[in-house]
């Protein structure tokens, strides 16, 4: 995805657009439901955010993350923006030093897509419980206080579940280096 | 900058997934900027998302690229690139529409300032500056839901150990905890709530004691 993306970034290559759309677009709007829109708003939201991908593409590097993470933080900041009529406080990823210098050769470096892999086995083998409050939290919306009223559990549970499943996560990740 | 306090762990990843309330937001948001490490681990905490997002079963889409486009021939050109993509300069500066130091403080208590700070209409929680005159102690105060304190200057030491500029304290809504501003400088804050009663409530016990209401 993230050679689609340099393509629009660099020559603002149409078919390389309609590709990214192809692949994205259900996939926001699916997020934009589960976050509580309905599907013509979804719809909207999602052709919304790739226009903002278009004209983005630009600030788009690739040395900074992965294509999809970078398309997530643009469709999460346009949900916080118009569902939850919020002013979003979090920055696209390509704003960061990312990296710090420590960081290997890039032949070496293991692959935004190899994290995502080893991200996504994580998720799928974690306890029930956790991977209930991580799904809530992040693709129905919830905030932590939501979350605990919704499963009836004192917030500080909620956040612990959150805890645990993020350490397995970047343990995990990092044994990839 | 030395910094020794971060936000806890969940309350990054709530930031990183679009579910923290505004005002905890925006206090997270301007740890951030002055933060690479908790900056790397809100990135690490947004490819979860994106895993998540792309394993979603995917919900059919009506239009195509080319009428998103608005069926213009050629598409719409891109904007240039700004040097920022939404968090300017300073959180801070955005969230005050000026300089810290133009702050019109309102006096709640001998010893003790504040000013609101003006969220979304329909949003939950309250965001405010604290100033502190120096070797206040402030009662000894419990929170109610989450709760966040950005120091912006100057520190104050409780029981968890000393929060200076740059720090942020994230505590639990099952802790108490009893705050001294330092002896010298005393403290300026962002404190954000999730609940606005609750806030006005331990304004209240810590205004009480210091004003005989």
């Amino acid at each position: 995805m993230a050679h689609l993306l340099q393509r629009v970034a660099q020559s603002r290559d149409t078919q390389a657009f309609a590709e990214l759309f192809e692949n994205f677009a259900p996939r926001i709007k699916a997020y934009m439901i589960r976050q509580g829109a309905d599907p013509t708003t979804a719809e909207e939201l999602a052709q919304e955010t790739l226009m903002m991908v278009w004209r983005k593409a630009g600030l788009y590097s690739d040395t900074k993350g992965s294509a999809t993470t970078w398309i997530f933080t643009i469709a999460r900041n346009l949900r916080i923006d118009r569902l939850r009529r919020e002013v979003p406080w979090q920055a696209l990823p390509e704003g960061r030093d990312e990296q710090p210098s420590e960081e290997t050769a890039p032949d070496e470096a293991v692959s935004e897509r190899e994290r995502r892999e080893r991200v996504h086995e994580v998720l799928e083998t974690l306890p029930e419980d956790q991977h209930e409050v991580v799904v809530l939290s992040y693709i129905e919306g919830l905030s932590h206080s939501e979350i605990a009223e919704r499963l009836e559990l004192p917030l500080g549970t909620v956040k612990s579940r959150m805890r645990l499943a993020y350490q397995k996560i970047r343990e995990s990740v990092e044994d990839l280096r | 900058m030395k910094i020794d306090h971060h936000p806890d762990e969940s309350t990054l990843m709530s930031y990183a997934a679009g579910s923290l309330p505004e005002p905890l937001s925006a206090v997270v948001a301007a740890h951030i900027e002055i933060c690479p490490e908790c900056a790397r681990e809100v990135h690490a905490m947004e490819r979860i998302g994106a895993t998540l997002f792309e394993n979603l079963a995917p919900a059919p889409v009506s239009l195509s690229a080319g009428q998103a486009f608005g069926g213009a021939a050629t598409p719409p050109p891109a904007t240039p690139a700004p040097v920022d993509s939404g968090i300017s300069a300073s959180v801070l500066r955005r969230l005050l529409g000026g300089e810290l130091a133009d702050v019109h403080w309102k006096r709640l208590g001998f010893g003790i300032w504040h000013y609101p700070i003006k969220l979304s209409p329909n949003c939950k929680g309250d965001l405010r500056l604290i100033k502190v005159a120096p070797g206040q102690v402030m009662p000894d105060h419990g929170h109610g839901g989450s709760e966040l304190t950005l120091i912006l200057s100057g520190s104050y030491t409780d029981e968890f150990g000393t929060y200076r500029s740059g720090d942020l304290s994230d505590l639990g809504d099952d802790v108490e905890h009893q705050p001294v501003s330092d002896p010298a400088e005393g403290c300026v804050c962002l404190i954000a709530s999730e609940r606005k009663a609750r806030f006005k409530d331990i304004l209240a016990r810590i205004v009480q004691p210091l004003t005989g209401l």
